[in-house]
């Protein structure tokens, strides 16, 4: 063990020392500097300031742990000159004195330290044996001490005993001091009306009255206190039962009741009977308002009063019950809901009848406000209350109303069209007095349809009220969906054009066709009116009511076009009346004219007859009355004096085929044969056929109804030679003045062609008229 | 299933008179009466051979005027009813009167019709009815059953029953009525009832209908307004009492039951003029033929109100040759009321149509113009009726 050995020689001097005393063995010291080092973080073997490459283990590093000083010498002396031993010498020498004098000062510092902690631990054993001094003192006295209270505890053992005792007793004594003086209080708490106090004080006592009832004094207090709790309760009833107070207190007095133990299914059945009696007081009072008499107040001030009367009135009553009686479960739930929907049926039944009343008015604004409040008012209580279903049922009441109104108002615009084709009515009949006939006709037609315009649209708006996004009740789903589609759009618009159109077409039915009831010119009107509709009014109608009311309902709608069709169809059929009974008139007419006349003994013609100008007259009438309200239409193409030439024409075949004086067997034979071959290149002709929608055909139905009733009232007639004669002036006549109003004026001249044929066949002595004598009477007439 | 062609036959006049031969129930038989004002009228016997499509004629003079109404007797085949006109002295005189036809001269015995009118026969007067009391005839009516004595016949405002006796040789007036009111009232068309015992006829004046009773010559209802304008004619239901067509001058064909008369049962809009004419067929009442100055003739079908609503009840022995259709013909909707058959042959007016004594499924039509036109009920419908 040389290093260990040598170790402590230059190294571990100055730390040697303190311990130097102690001989240790080398192993602990060894380990307790492998220790101390490592506590240091020091490795072993590792000095500071050693160069990082040198070994370790070299022996002849001055620094190294394993350094062996002869190794180190032999080496030096082995390898170093002289000089170099030299410096070596000097420089150890010099690191020796160093080394020594940081020794010294170490040992120094550590010496001075140990002397001051040599002093403070005797100061200290001074300071602790003064202490301990102190501390036997304090045990002795605390033994004293100890000896002193046990000997005062044993003392007031028995006092405290009696003391706990007495408070006991005290407590009791004022217990049964409030037991005594309990009916006093009660009392006169319910002398001064603190009932509310007395049921305190009541509930306090009735625990330990009724635990202690076997004892008679008790037991008189418990009678006492029974006696007044019984007149409370009476009174209290009383109170309640008295009802003017409202329902707040009514409220208390029940609450009172219960803490008093009344039994509570009684209590509530007879909370709601005072509740029933109340609110039926304010029915009653809205029923008076009702009353017939006097002018109810309007519709909005009844909802308002019935809102806060009695809505209110049941919004309280629900609330005061639920608080009262929560503990009585669905039972009482039911009640209260069975409660709530008769009284809220009677009420419903009230408003409606109001709401009745309502219904003759026009006035929407007013009534939709009043539905709106009526309706928001119930839902507090409809809230409150879901089972009774309240605001179901005024949902209902709401929905059932504007069903109503717009029945109402579709009932209106019946009337306002009824009244508009009573103004045209009277209108018609007033011009004729002054001489004047038509000129207004077009501005009738305009008047009628602005004014049913202007009333649809009132409507609409009137209705659109219904569903104002501030209305409480308009985005039900009702008024979304139903009331927009099948109520307004279906049931106002398209059932007020479907009535119209019925109306019309009633004109077309009546049954005194013969009468003409209906002034031709309202048939006229009324089928322009129809036209119109189809071509703009009702699509525009319809787009204005479907922009208005947002239409999200999927349910099936009418098309325009079916309307369309329909107003088209009521058009046409107007029209085709109105040349039937234009038709009609001239063919009465005529028909008088030929049945009444005794054409056998007629004069030779001079004059064509006066109702061959009439019926041209009113022809050209007509053709006026028509022009005012439709266009003309088209007629074939004709040349400016066809007239004539197709006179001309038929007189001369007639001259040359039909009337030549031929006696022969096959005469008639011939005309058939002609008539026959005309028929074969001639349409045959629908006398009653439908017209088109312009004046010329509207003319040529009429005509045509004309000539063909003559015709067939010149067959049914026999005619002298003059009584032909005056058939072809008049045919003449009517043929120079017809041929004008009509479409295709070969129908005109064929079937006077047919009478004037049929004329000389019922005719014995056929002669005609020489066609320049009947020109000249005709232009002569 | 084609149909047959309609049979055609031309007069050399013009004629408004047409009736089956009602007590020849064997032969297809149809009188004419012409209108000539210039020479002599005839009546035309026109006979229908169905199997072979052929007609045939026997022409008849009938020198008293023109002929405006026929009406055969419903018992003795060679007497007939003519209401005629005569023009003496300038004016018109409408006469009835009651005529035998010659025995030869009767269809089947008189093989070769002549053309010439010079050798027809002539009828022979029975006796007139006398009128010149009551003013112009207007209609002739037989007493449909029974043993053809009784006739009605309407004349101006009177309504006049006779009793023909002896052979008919003698007409005595049995009672009569007449229609007072205000302006000139004069019946257009009457028709005796078959039902009742023959004891209801019913008239048409101007736009009303009116019944009467002849045993007390009474008027027992009265339609007022049955048309907007003129009634034409009217005819009953051969097998359902009380019900009653008419026809007008308001293009319409209106069927009534005379117990409520406000309102009639149904109503036909088909021709587009004056209907001159109505029939009920004999024996299917569902048939209704109507003719019109629009020289149409329309067959309508009013199955709800004939006395078959539900198709004609035939034992099954009348099926057992047609078994094999009786399904699809019972999977057939119900046929609506209305018109099934429109006949355009005619191109004047039509003023008279009547059906067939002999065969309930063929009429006749007669336009103005002398075209007279034998058609047949649609083969369908005859089977549809008849299955």
């Amino acid at each position: 063990m040389a290093a260990a050995a040598a170790g402590p020689g230059p190294g571990s001097g100055p730390g040697d020392s303190p311990e130097g005393p102690e001989a240790e063995a080398p192993e602990r010291r060894r380990k307790a500097h492998g220790m101390l080092k490592l506590y240091y973080g020091l490795s072993e073997g590792e000095t500071a300031g050693r160069p990082a490459g040198s070994d370790p283990l070299d022996p002849t590093d001055l620094n190294g742990a394993h350094f062996d000083p002869e190794v180190y010498l032999d080496k030096l002396r082995r390898e170093c000159p002289l000089a170099q031993l030299m410096d070596s010498e000097t420089d150890m020498v010099r690191q020796i004195r160093a080394l020594d004098s940081d020794m010294q000062t170490l040992v120094y510092e550590n010496y001075n330290k140990f002397i001051s902690a040599t002093d403070t631990i005797r100061k200290m054993k001074n300071d602790f044996r003064k202490m301990e001094d102190e501390m036997d003192r304090l045990a002795t006295n605390m033994a004293v001490i100890t000896d002193f209270s046990a000997r005062i505890s044993a003392t007031l053992q028995d006092r405290h005993e009696r003391i706990t005792k007495l408070a006991g007793v005290h407590a009791l004594l004022r217990k049964l001091q409030f037991l005594f003086e309990l009916p006093s209080r009660l009392t006169k708490c319910v002398e001064l009306g603190a009932y509310g106090q007395a049921v305190r004080y009541q509930g306090r006592a009735r625990a330990v009255l009724q635990q202690y009832q076997h004892l008679p004094s008790f037991r008189a207090i418990q009678d006492d206190c029974q006696v007044i709790t019984a007149r409370l309760a009476q009174q209290l009833r009383q109170r309640f039962r008295e009802g003017g107070s409202g329902a707040p207190e009514q409220a208390e007095c029940v609450e009172l009741l219960l803490a008093l133990g009344e039994p509570a299914e009684e209590l509530c059945e007879e909370f709601l009977a005072h509740a029933r009696g109340r609110l039926e007081e304010e029915l009653r009072s809205l029923e008076a308002e009702l009353g017939p008499s006097p002018p109810a107040p309007d519709v909005l001030e009844f909802t308002d009063h019935g809102g806060s009367g009695f809505v209110g009135g049941l919004c309280q009553v629900a609330a005061a019950y639920q608080e009262l009686f929560a503990a009585q479960g669905p039972a009482g739930a039911h009640k209260l809901a069975a409660f709530a929907r008769e009284l809220g049926g009677r009420y419903f039944a009230l408003v409606e009848r109001r709401l009745a009343q309502e219904q003759g008015s026009g006035d929407n604004s007013l009534l939709v406000r009043a539905l709106d409040r009526f309706h928001r008012r119930l839902q507090a209580p409809g809230a409150l209350l879901a089972a009774a279903g309240l605001a179901e049922a005024a949902t209902e009441i709401v929905e059932r109303v504007a069903r109503e109104r717009l029945g109402h108002h579709l009932q209106g615009l019946r009337a306002a069209f009824l009244d508009c084709l009573t103004d045209v009515r009277q209108a018609l009949a007033a011009p004729r007095l002054a001489g004047k006939e038509g000129p207004g006709l077009a501005e009738l037609l305009a008047n009628v349809a602005s004014s049913v315009l202007s009333h649809i649209k009132a409507s609409l708006a009137s209705v659109h009220l219904f569903t104002a996004k501030e209305v409480s009740f308009s985005n039900k789903p009702y008024f979304r969906g139903e009331f927009c589609s099948q109520g307004v759009r279906e049931g106002l618009i398209v059932g007020f054009i479907r009535s119209m159109c019925q109306t019309a077409q009633s004109f077309c039915d009546s049954p005194g066709e013969k009468g003409g009831a209906t002034p031709p010119a309202l048939l006229l009107l009324l089928s322009r009116l129809c036209l119109d509709y189809e071509t703009a009014t009702i699509s525009y109608i319809l787009t204005l009511t479907d922009e208005q009311f947002l239409v999200q309902d999927q349910s099936p709608v009418t098309p325009v076009s079916t309307l369309c069709a329909e107003a088209r169809e009521t058009a046409r059929r107007l029209l085709t009346h109105y040349v039937k009974v234009q038709g009609l008139v001239i063919s009465q007419m005529l028909r008088k004219s030929v049945e009444t006349r005794d054409w056998l003994s007629t004069l030779e013609p001079r004059n064509v007859r006066a109702v061959m100008k009439r019926v041209v007259e009113d022809t050209t009438a007509i053709d006026v009355q028509v022009g005012l309200l439709y266009e003309e239409g088209v007629r074939k193409a004709q040349s400016s004096d066809s007239s004539k030439r197709t006179f001309s024409v038929y007189s001369s075949s007639r001259q040359q085929g039909r009337y030549a004086p031929s006696y022969t067997p096959s005469a008639p034979m011939d005309t058939n044969l002609l008539s026959n071959i005309q028929k074969l290149f001639s349409e045959r002709i629908d006398v009653f056929s439908p017209v088109e929608f312009n004046k010329v055909s509207v003319l040529t139905g009429i005509i045509k109804i004309s000539l063909k009733t003559l015709l067939e009232c010149v067959r049914l007639r026999t005619f002298g030679r003059f009584g032909l004669q005056q058939v072809q002036v008049d045919c003449h006549f009517l043929q120079l003045y017809l041929w004008r109003f009509v479409a295709d004026e070969e129908l005109v001249h064929l079937l006077l062609d047919e009478v004037v044929a049929s004329a000389a066949l019922r005719c014995p002595d056929p002669v005609p008229m020489e066609p320049s004598v009947v020109e000249v009477i005709c232009e002569r007439g | 299933m084609e149909d047959d062609a309609p049979v055609i036959y031309g007069l050399e006049f013009q004629a408004r008179a047409l009736s089956p031969q009602t007590a020849e129930t064997d032969a297809i038989r149809f009188l004419v009466g012409t209108q000539s004002l210039k020479y002599d009228n005839q009546i035309h016997i026109i006979d229908f051979d169905d199997e072979n499509n052929i007609i045939n004629k026997n022409v008849l003079l009938h020198q008293a005027g023109e002929i405006w109404h026929i009406s055969a007797s419903p018992a003795d085949k060679g007497v007939l009813a003519t209401c005629y006109s005569k023009t003496a002295d300038s004016r018109v005189l409408r006469c009835a009167a009651v005529w035998r036809m010659p025995e030869e001269s009767e269809p089947g015995s008189h093989e070769s019709p002549d053309d010439s009118a010079s050798t027809a026969h002539a009828l022979e007067l029975l006796c007139d009815l006398d009128h010149t009391a009551h003013g112009s005839t207007a209609c002739v009516a037989w007493e449909p059953t029974g043993d053809g004595s009784r006739v009605v016949s309407l004349a101006d405002n009177h309504i006049l029953l006779w009793d023909l006796q002896a052979s008919s040789r003698r007409a005595v007036l049995a009672s009569s009525a007449s229609l007072e009111g205000k302006g000139q009232l004069k019946f257009t068309s009457g028709r005796w009832s078959p039902h009742h015992n023959c004891t209801q006829v019913a008239t048409a004046n101007d736009t009303a209908v009116r019944g009467w009773d002849t045993r007390t010559m009474s008027q027992i209802y009265c339609i007022e307004n049955a048309h907007g304008q003129l009634v034409r004619d009217l005819d009953f239901n051969p097998n359902k009492q009380y019900y009653l067509a008419s026809c007008g001058d308001d293009c319409k064909v209106k069927f009534w039951d005379t117990r409520s008369v406000s309102e009639p049962v149904r109503t036909l809009e088909e021709h587009s003029h004056w209907v001159w004419n109505v029939r009920y067929n004999h024996s299917h009442d569902q048939l209704v033929l109507t003719g019109s100055s629009d020289s149409r003739v329309i067959l309508s079908n009013m199955v709800s109100i004939s006395s078959e609503p539900f198709g004609h009840l035939v034992d099954d022995d009348d099926l057992s040759d047609q078994e094999e259709r009786r399904p699809e013909d019972r999977s057939q909707e119900p046929p609506q009321d209305g018109a099934i058959a429109t006949y355009e042959e005619h191109e004047d007016s039509v003023y008279a149509v009547d059906w067939s004594a002999a065969d309930p499924w063929l009429f006749a039509s007669l336009s103005y113009d002398g075209r007279l036109v034998i058609n047949r009920v649609p083969r369908a419908l005859k089977y549809h009726i008849l299955l």
